[in-house]
């Protein structure tokens, strides 16, 4: 297994601007007629920023990646997305918005007829790049998450951390600006959890801002990070 | 030489950590897909059988038609007056006489008696019996003599004698032959439009179970025309394959049962079935019309997959984006 601090991360160049990625403003969301889920959410993602994203089951943690992610459309207020208010964006501009956002799912989402490489490869090969031009990248940054001698293995056989890796060696791939993962710890033991929490770090070093969403209270004492606290649809932020 | 050594040194690094050939990202064996090409090559086989079918009939309507339309026939009824032998001679003579005609035969007696023998048995002598005559003249089909003007000669020179153009077998064959065509474009109709369902519904069902490919792709930055693409040319793969065996199973079956009729030529059963069907060869439009069905079943496959695909991405950024239609869903 390859330690992820040994090795050095050529595919990530550091990006060094402050500025805000995304910021809400009075964004509110119910579903339907029901009652909000979601209010008066004001706040900012800065670049580089790393934070947590944590509430109790039920608080809309989900629901607010899906806002950031533009996979939801809030009910009020204006999101703005790498300073473009989400509301004026055409729809065919959402892909490559979004290639600036890498997602980790809770439920991995990978394809099990493709191999980890591929999986990890496919942001780039839906981007029409050629295999040779990052095969080397995909193979490297495979090895940063310890899964360099399960290149060729299909998804049904990796475990619970292996799978969770590979998502988000797919969410790294193409050098996010921000990585937003939902729950990246809850299927995998503690070790791996701090595993998984070390390799966000230090992407985070290397320019990416980072929101986990978790109600790990331990992973989170872990970091000396910001604390996005949803409780009963507002925001608290704790710096 | 360069280009060779160039590619063998790309090819290294793959060969030395050994990476599997890369998979495509619509899986191409699967159930659903077995399932489609299943139905597809079904539907295929059904569509190109009834075109053939069709072009057969038609065909041989119009052989019928033709073969009737070649004739006509001069009928000299017997009278003490008329010196039947004189009254042929003088009857075929004024056919000829006419353009558009090309031959005349005068019916003998033997034959005349070989007509009548199925109702009044062997032996029969003609001389006994008020026969009439026949005079069998061969017209060109495409160029007629004017029957009218023939008809009005004939009633002035042997006034005895009747003219049969066959005008009236002609006509209800023609109109029974357009009604057999009618019919038969309306059970391809049904059949095509059946198919288009069957293939729609296949093909939909087919998609369903690639939906988080779809979704999946679409979370990675994929552009709607990307995911449509790869799904098109999957699914077009899929439906050139099975059309393609409907078709050469619809043309081996007419192969077939042309290869039987000609092996058991002069048999009851061939005799039945050619007095019926006529050949089982299919010309040249028969086999346009199996090559067309199959490009109807391909791009009916691509197409249903392509605005399935957009369909779900739209469903994906409008529809489950909307919160308000949202609560549609969980209702």
């Amino acid at each position: 297994m390859v330690n992820a601090s040994q090795i050095t991360y050529d595919f990530i160049s550091p990006r060094g601007q402050d500025g805000t990625l995304i910021h809400f403003e009075n964004v509110g969301l119910r579903y339907g007629m029901g009652p909000e889920i979601l209010r008066d959410l004001t706040f900012d993602i800065p670049k580089r920023s790393f934070q947590f994203l944590t509430g109790p089951s039920g608080a809309g943690k989900s629901t607010l990646l899906r806002l950031l992610f533009m996979s939801l459309k809030p009910t009020r207020g204006l999101i703005r997305v790498f300073g473009r208010e989400t509301s004026t964006i055409p729809q065919s501009e959402l892909p490559m918005l979004r290639r600036r956002i890498g997602i980790v799912f809770q439920d991995f989402r990978l394809l099990d007829h493709l191999t980890t490489y591929e999986n990890v490869a496919l942001p780039l090969r839906v981007r029409g790049k050629e295999e040779s031009s990052y095969r080397s990248d995909v193979i490297e940054l495979l090895k940063w998450v310890g899964l360099g001698d399960r290149i060729n293995v299909l998804p049904p056989v990796l475990s619970g951390g292996e799978k969770q890796r590979v998502a988000i060696a797919r969410a790294l791939i193409d050098q996010p600006e921000l990585l937003l993962a939902d729950e990246p710890t809850g299927n995998v033991d503690p070790p791996m959890a701090r595993r998984i929490l070390k390799l966000f770090q230090e992407l985070n070093r290397f320019g990416t801002a980072v929101v986990i969403a978790t109600h790990d209270l331990a992973l989170m004492d872990q970091v000396d990070a910001r604390r996005m606290i949803l409780t009963s649809g507002r925001l608290d932020l704790y710096e | 030489m360069n280009d060779l050594s160039e590619t063998r040194q790309k090819e290294t690094p793959r060969r030395e950590l050994n990476l599997r050939r890369t998979n495509a990202i619509v899986p191409q064996r699967s159930v659903q897909s077995r399932a489609l090409l299943a139905v597809i090559v079904i539907m295929s086989f059904l569509a190109c059988l009834t075109i053939g079918a069709v072009s057969m009939i038609r065909s041989t309507a119009q052989s019928w038609a033709s073969e009737i339309s070649r004739e006509i026939t001069i009928q000299i009824k017997p009278d003490e007056k008329v010196d039947m032998e004189q009254a042929l001679v003088t009857a075929r003579d004024l056919a000829l006489s006419f353009v558009g005609t090309r031959d005349g035969q005068i019916l003998d007696r033997e034959a005349t008696s070989r007509l009548l023998e199925p109702w009044l048995g062997s032996g029969l002598d003609i001389d006994e019996l008020p026969v009439p005559r026949l005079v069998i003249i061969t017209i060109d089909e495409n160029n007629p003599p004017d029957f009218a003007a023939m008809r009005a000669e004939l009633q002035k020179r042997v006034p005895q004698a009747y003219l049969d153009d066959h005008r009236t077998w002609v006509d209800r064959l023609v109109s029974m032959a357009r009604t057999t065509v009618i019919i038969g474009s309306g059970v391809l109709g049904l059949v095509f439009f059946a198919m288009v369902l069957t293939v729609i519904f296949a093909t939909r069902g087919a998609l369903a179970s690639n939906r988080h490919i779809i979704e999946v792709l679409h979370f990675v930055g994929a552009e709607s025309s990307f995911v449509a693409r790869e799904f098109q040319k999957h699914f077009l793969i899929i439906s050139l394959k099975g059309a393609l065996a409907g078709a050469v199973l619809a043309a081996l079956f007419f192969g077939l049962a042309a290869w039987w009729q000609s092996m058991s030529i002069a048999t009851p059963e061939s005799d039945q079935a050619t007095a019926l069907f006529g050949s089982f060869t299919i010309d040249w439009t028969g086999y346009v019309g199996i090559f067309i069905t199959m490009l109807v079943i391909a791009a009916l496959t691509t197409l249903t997959a392509r605005l399935t695909v957009m369909r779900t991405i739209d469903e994906i950024d409008h529809i489950r984006s909307d919160p308000g239609r949202l609560d549609i869903y969980q209702a």
